[in-house]
């Protein structure tokens, strides 16, 4: 290896008609760490993993995965890499080991070793149970438990999981993180989509914000979080003239304000200290501030942060409420 | 080559466990077979018994039926996560494809058996040695093999599996205008020529000629023509709709 990164990225582009979904992403990724590309829908993380997995050809730039040029030496990468998508890619009529089988096989095992490969991957992601029943009767959260061991048969050095857990129910989430977070515990690189901030902040050891297909911005989860706030505390006036007077004076602190409510958001650490601070503030005469409320920030907060425009993705949350987020 | 025979075990066990598609893909022709030789076979003259001379023809049909399904597998691949799966692990097209191909093929011989068994359970008697023979079921395994890539190419082309079922509809329709049912010259002047040059009836005049021990003619060069021709072009033509579609 020429270097010493697993993913590396510079400049890359690629154009559907008219249409730029990528525009000039750098990345750099540090093997055995988890990184997370952050984005609403369209952003262009689904582009970025396939090009990076060798499935989608890119018009500029150059990337290299596990140290293999992923247009010169597609097959060295394919060798190293796996891909777990947003559609589940396991055969339906086939039961849950028989998929393992048949991947290991794939994968280069022999029969033997396919077999032995299967078994310690439903004892290790707890498929025991349902192994031998057709995936067709899987729930959701069964699915992606297997589509995630499927991934680890031929033991890649590099994982991509392309919004692995949109879709999940609450409950089958929290599992698919405990499973990821175990992945990058036994020293393999994971790149993850998603558009979930909390998620991204619990899984990963670097984020790289992507909005209309450039990075935005990059860092540690802290860092990023660092620009938004722990908290985002919303304050919500009497009238009209406290709004504007209170929006006047936090002035480049406010992180989001909704004029039809009469409410602003502000960043700030959590601790009480400073948001009585705040209230006083805001309120001296403690008469025309009426509701405040503490809630964790969203991706759209980091956005308006980092972007100065909210994801504009409406579909954005419905999809966090269907999901029950 | 060995990633072809794991997509050939695969195609094969998702297949088996299509017990619907499997059963339909059997039964339809032989109720076909019935139909045509009890209700229709009465009025339609062959100068033969009337199962004698439909036999090849709904082995046909059958075959029509069975390999279309491939196309539908070959779609549902296309449109679930599976093939990026088997695409990031370097596995080529022709091996996922082979793998329904030689599925279809295993299907349809099973059928095939199946139409012949109940076709001499109800009076048919064709009078071909063992080379005779052999050489008609190498004409229809070849057929099968065609209209099989056919399917896959098809399966590639339409955009979800039911568009890719409509197909079945058409390949079954195809012996119908041929000398499947029914000699050609008793047809309309006007679909006498098509019926005449389609593949279909090159494939069923061989496989009659063979089983019957009648003249063979140019009906053998032209079925085996066709047939070569059809896996050429859809072996090539499934190469570049596998490039555009996984782009």
């Amino acid at each position: 290896m020429p270097d010493n990164q697993a993913i590396e990225a510079v400049g890359l582009a690629k154009s559907y008609g008219a249409t730029k979904v990528l525009d000039g992403v750098d990345l750099a990724v540090p093997p055995g760490t988890v990184f997370s590309l952050l984005g609403p829908n369209g952003a262009g993380k689904t582009t970025t993993v396939r090009i990076l997995a060798t499935l989608t050809r890119l018009d500029g730039g150059r990337a290299r995965v596990a140290g293999y040029d992923v247009v010169g030496q597609r097959r060295e990468v394919r060798r190293r890499i796996s891909l777990t998508g947003q559609h589940t890619a396991v055969d339906e009529p086939q039961t849950g080991e028989e998929n393992l089988r048949m991947i290991g096989r794939l994968a280069g095992l022999s029969r033997t070793a396919a077999r032995r490969r299967a078994r310690e991957l439903v004892d290790e992601f707890e498929l025991g149970d349902v192994a031998g029943r057709r995936v067709a009767t899987y729930s959701g959260g069964l699915r992606r438990r297997l589509d995630l061991a499927a991934s680890l048969v031929g033991r890649p050095e590099v994982i991509f999981l392309d919004e692995p857990t949109t879709g999940l129910d609450p409950r089958s989430r929290l599992a698919a993180w405990q499973m990821i977070a175990g992945l990058a515990g036994s020293g393999v690189t994971v790149l993850l989509t998603t558009q979930y901030l909390e998620e991204a902040d619990r899984l990963a050891d670097r984020i790289a914000v992507l909005d209309g297909g450039r990075v935005v911005a990059a860092g540690s989860p802290a860092e990023l979080k660092a620009q938004v706030g722990d908290q985002r505390l919303d304050l919500e006036f009497a009238d009209v003239d406290a709004f504007e007077a209170a929006a006047r004076r936090l002035a480049a602190r406010v992180i989001r304000r909704d004029e039809t409510r009469r409410c602003l958001g502000v960043a700030t650490d959590g601790s009480a200290a400073q948001v009585r601070g705040l209230l006083d503030e805001v309120d001296p005469d403690r008469g025309r501030l009426t509701r405040f409320a503490m809630s964790a920030p969203t991706l759209d907060d980091v956005f308006l942060a980092l972007t100065g425009h909210p994801t504009g993705a409406g579909e954005d949350n419905a999809m966090k409420e269907a999901v029950g987020v | 080559m060995s990633d072809t025979l794991t997509m050939v075990e695969r195609g094969v066990r998702l297949s088996a466990r299509n017990v619907e598609a499997l059963l339909t893909a059997v039964f339809l022709p032989i109720m076909l077979m019935l139909l045509f030789v009890y209700l229709f076979g009465g009025a339609i003259n062959t100068g033969t018994a009337y199962v004698t001379y439909v036999v090849p023809g709904v082995l046909l049909l059958c075959a029509g039926f069975g390999a279309a399904m491939t196309a539908v597998s070959v779609s549902q691949d296309m449109t679930t996560g599976i093939v990026d799966r088997f695409r990031s692990m370097d596995i080529p097209a022709a091996s996922i494809l082979a793998g329904h191909v030689v599925a279809s093929v295993a299907r349809n011989l099973i059928s095939t058996a199946l139409v012949f068994a109940v076709a001499f359970g109800i009076g048919f008697r064709p009078s071909a040695g063992p080379v005779q023979w052999l050489g008609a079921v190498g004409v229809l395994l070849l057929f099968i093999v065609a209209i099989s890539w056919l399917s896959a190419a098809v399966g590639l082309l339409a955009r979800s599996p039911e568009a890719a079922g409509g197909f079945t509809f058409f390949v079954s329709f195809l012996p119908y205008p041929s000398s499947a049912f029914v000699p050609i010259d008793t047809m309309p002047g006007w679909l006498r020529g098509f019926a005449t040059n389609q593949p279909v009836t090159s494939v069923i005049e061989t496989m009659r000629s063979l089983l019957l021990d009648l003249p063979l003619g140019a009906s053998p060069w032209r079925a085996v023509g066709w047939c070569v021709g059809i896996i050429a072009a859809s072996v090539a033509v499934a190469g570049v709709l596998f490039r555009l579609r996984t782009r």
